[in-house]
């Protein structure tokens, strides 16, 4: 080989790096309209609250205005919910319901690439990302729940629907939250009215076009636009019989004092702070894929991010430095570029909030890392991010930050991880990373999170049911468990 | 690069010295090689996987397709090789396109060690080297001296590269020290030729199994580390290419050294080959992106990757007239 490289053509010594060049997905497969209005009773109407516009988080270009709800018009969803509940959804054969559920399955299939690259531009994140996890896993949801719609006396449940359901939903997956929200509402019966984010309402007003493309009947998906005003009128309305939230707990808790006192059935799932767990025998390379999944996966707007590591404290250096040399492949950048990893953070709101937590974890002694990384002039951007040296007393440890920032904390035997994991007001998720099986059904037992993967993480999946402990909420979406919410109680 | 002009030379001396504790006994060698990290075969399979998205375009592709063919061992390992078909296959080598002279030449032609003789009288001075499979390939199942003999006759006989087999019989039944003695005697054996060590991943099966295989190969001296012989079904994959990329990788961080990597057997098309030269450089990292760190052991791959190099400067596909069949 001596010789061979004596040979070679100084071309070769000075070899370009693989760049990869631009490849971003056409934009040309959606069509944005300049305004939306209300899906009310199967028709698209004009609201009564101030309108107001939706950017995309990476370019902060307009890409819509959209119509807010004021309470007469939740007044006429609800209404429109409930006459279609009574009428016709409520006593549909759930044989029939689950038709027009496949029907949408198969629709959001169809208009897939639609639907992920809307998603992208709305929220920020990577088009592989809603092409290969939201947009798939959403359809699963809606195949999943129309083949329980005919086989409810089945589910443990009982029979009966609720009636009509308000669910709002956050701007992390604005389209799975709605899939999660409205399959398992409508399999069992139950009419509904979603909320979708104020920064992300764009699937969830395509979705209402889906109801029309499907013939669904009107009133059975009823689409409302707006902030926190809209969503209290709507879970505050006298005539809903079930409220269903995903968001922030602070938010959350506020909706169960609200309900209090009433009729209304309660589904919460709300914040996190999960500790992804590696033990000293864990499979290595498997677990910093696991680790940058769990944390770095949506720009970490997710609620059972792994955002605490707890890596054991004999291979903690080793893990480190593994973990940084794949940070620095990340690739942040255009959401609508294929080879984008990490995208836009969805809002000035959200990133103001990052660097805030931020710049606290520094100010509180913990060691700030990010790789270096070009980001882009205008739109709202953070580079992953990771602290070391934190302890359970940093407020970065504690916080849920819901961004792209991993706190790294570490841990001697396996008794003191599951008290580290469990010390936290919330207990959504865990990961545990170990070759020994029984170590992680052990710790399976022991971790007080609704969720625990085992060598893997932020894997979902519509036949599992996932929800909290404690400040991370209560009820269960997915599964057979995912039914509960939505149906009474049979009362002999 | 920055390792490369000394590294080779020492490879197998210095490696030999930081692991002459691992390898002084049967059960001290047992012990490492079963105290790496395991491979959780899920994990490494959905990271291969989702590598393989990666979506290479225009300029990228562009030099993408030139580096996969200067890493082409083009090969031809049948019963019913003949000089002329050998001579066929030096040509092809040496100019892949007739029709496009800045079309680059393949880095080897890979042959059995009795058509080494024809290889190298036609290749001459260009630059390709010749690659011998020698210790009784595809299967290793000869007495050690006929393989050393085999390597010895392919090495005379002008062969700058050896692809050996490993006994897995050995490996399998967890005779570490037999198989690492083994390529110790062959990179003996080979001289100045440099050494290719085949697993064949796919008769070794698990992933951690491979991950051994790559620490032993690498211990005892070979300059790269192959998946298969072409003979076995599964022969490369991207996962089990992965491992053996994460193996050099971490090699490096332990001794300074580089080995390279060859994935064989069933990359066919230049979509395939795209997604391995995506691994190397996220995996490995950029270091590898060159044919003395990185090979693929091919034979249809190379009109695919003409193939497409023409679409890529004319626009249009042209049929498979337009390239040469060997």
């Amino acid at each position: 080989m001596a010789t061979k490289k004596a040979t070679k053509t100084p071309s070769t010594q000075s070899s370009p790096v693989f760049d990869y060049a631009p490849a971003p997905e056409s934009r040309a497969i959606v069509d944005i309209k300049p305004s939306y209005g209300l899906f009310i009773n199967g028709e698209f109407v004009d609201g009564g609250g101030t309108s107001f516009k939706t950017i995309s988080p990476a370019t902060e270009e307009v890409l819509a205005e959209i119509a807010e709800a004021d309470e007469a018009d939740i007044d006429t969803a609800v209404k429109a919910a409930r006459r279609a509940h009574t009428r016709v959804w409520g006593r549909m054969p759930g044989k029939e319901r689950a038709k027009y559920l496949y029907r949408i399955a198969r629709i959001m299939q169809e208009r897939g690439r639609e639907i992920a690259v809307l998603e992208s531009i709305d929220n920020g994140k990577p088009i592989k990302e809603s092409r290969d996890v939201d947009v798939p896993v959403a359809a699963a949801h809606f195949f999943y729940y129309a083949g329980w719609a005919d086989k409810l006396e089945y589910s443990g449940y009982g029979t009966r629907s609720l009636g009509v359901a308000a669910q709002v939903i956050p701007w992390n997956f604005p389209l799975l939250m709605l899939a999660w929200k409205i399959a398992p509402a409508l399999a069992a019966g139950n009419t509904v009215v979603l909320k979708p984010a104020e920064t992300t309402p764009l699937t969830a007003l395509l979705f209402a076009e889906i109801c029309q493309q499907a013939d669904l009947p009107p009133g059975v998906v009823n689409i409302v636009t707006g902030a926190g005003d809209t969503g209290r009128f709507l879970v505050g309305h006298d005539d809903v019989d079930k409220v269903a939230f995903t968001g922030s707990t602070d938010v959350g808790r506020a909706i169960a004092k609200a309900v209090a006192g009433t009729n209304k059935k309660v589904t919460l799932e709300l914040g996190g702070k999960a500790a992804n767990i590696v033990f000293d025998d864990a499979p290595i390379d498997q677990a910093v894929e696991g680790i940058v999944n769990g944390i770095f996966f949506n720009q970490g707007h997710v609620c059972c991010a792994g955002s605490r590591l707890l890596v054991q404290e004999s291979i903690a250096d080793e893990v480190l430095e593994r973990l940084k040399r794949r940070m620095a492949t990340l690739r942040v950048g255009d959401p609508l570029d294929k080879n984008t990893d990490v995208g836009a953070i969805n809002s000035a709101e959200q990133l103001a909030r990052i660097k805030e937590l931020s710049a606290i974890g520094e100010e509180e002694g913990a060691g700030r890392w990010s790789p270096p990384c070009d980001l882009p002039s205008t739109g709202f951007w953070f580079p992953p991010t990771l602290f070391t040296g934190v302890t359970q007393a940093h407020r970065i440890a504690r916080e849920e930050i819901f961004g792209p920032v991993l706190s790294v904390l570490t841990f001697r035997t396996p008794a003191e991880a599951v008290e580290k994991a469990n010390n936290t007001p919330y207990g959504l998720s865990a990961g545990v990373w170990t070759d020994k099986g029984s170590r992680i059904l052990w710790m399976a037992n022991q971790l007080r999170a609704g969720v625990v993967w085992a060598n893997t993480f932020n894997k979902f999946d519509p036949t599992s049911p996932f929800g909290g402990y404690k400040e991370s909420g209560y009820g269960r979406e997915g599964g057979r468990h995912g039914l509960e919410g939505y149906l009474k109680a049979e009362v002999n | 690069m920055t390792t490369t002009p000394t590294t080779t030379a020492s490879a197998s001396s210095a490696a030999g010295n930081s692991f002459s504790d691992v390898t002084s006994s049967e059960s001290a060698l047992r012990r490492f090689l079963h105290g790496l990290p395991g491979v959780d075969q899920v994990g490494a399979e959905a990271r291969a996987a989702s590598l393989g998205t990666r979506s290479i375009k225009t300029t990228a592709k562009d030099y993408a397709i030139d580096l996969a063919i200067r890493m082409v061992d083009l090969t031809t390992l049948e019963g019913q090789d003949t000089h002329g078909k050998v001579r066929a296959l030096a040509n092809k080598a040496m100019r892949p396109d007739p029709a496009d002279p800045t079309c680059p030449q393949t880095a080897a032609v890979c042959v059995y060690p009795d058509m080494v003789a024809v290889a190298k009288e036609t290749l001459g001075t260009s630059g390709v080297n010749v690659a011998a499979v020698a210790t009784a390939f595809p299967s290793g199942r000869a007495a050690l001296d006929i393989k050393l003999a085999d390597t010895r006759d392919a090495v005379e006989a002008g062969a700058d590269e050896i692809d050996m087999v490993i006994d897995r019989g050995a490996f399998l039944s967890g005779r570490y020290l037999e198989v690492y003695d083994e390529i110790v005697a062959v990179k003996e054996a080979c001289g100045p030729a440099h050494l290719k060590v085949i697993f064949e991943t796919g008769e070794l099966q698990t992933y951690d199994n491979v991950r051994r295989a790559s620490w032993l190969a690498m211990m005892a001296g070979g300059h790269f580390i192959k998946t298969s012989t072409g003979k076995v079904q599964p022969a490369a994959t991207l996962p089990v290419t992965m491992i053996m990329l994460e193996a050099v990788r971490d090699f490096r961080e332990a001794t300074g050294q580089m080995i390279g990597v060859k994935p064989a057997g069933g990359i066919r098309t230049s979509k395939d080959a795209i997604k391995y030269l995506v691994m190397v450089n996220e995996v490995a990292g950029p270091d590898w992106l060159d044919p003395d760190w990185f090979r693929f052991g091919a034979s249809t791959l190379l009109n695919d990757l003409l193939m497409q190099r023409t679409k890529m400067t004319t626009g249009r596909y042209s049929g498979p007239d337009y390239f040469t069949l060997d």
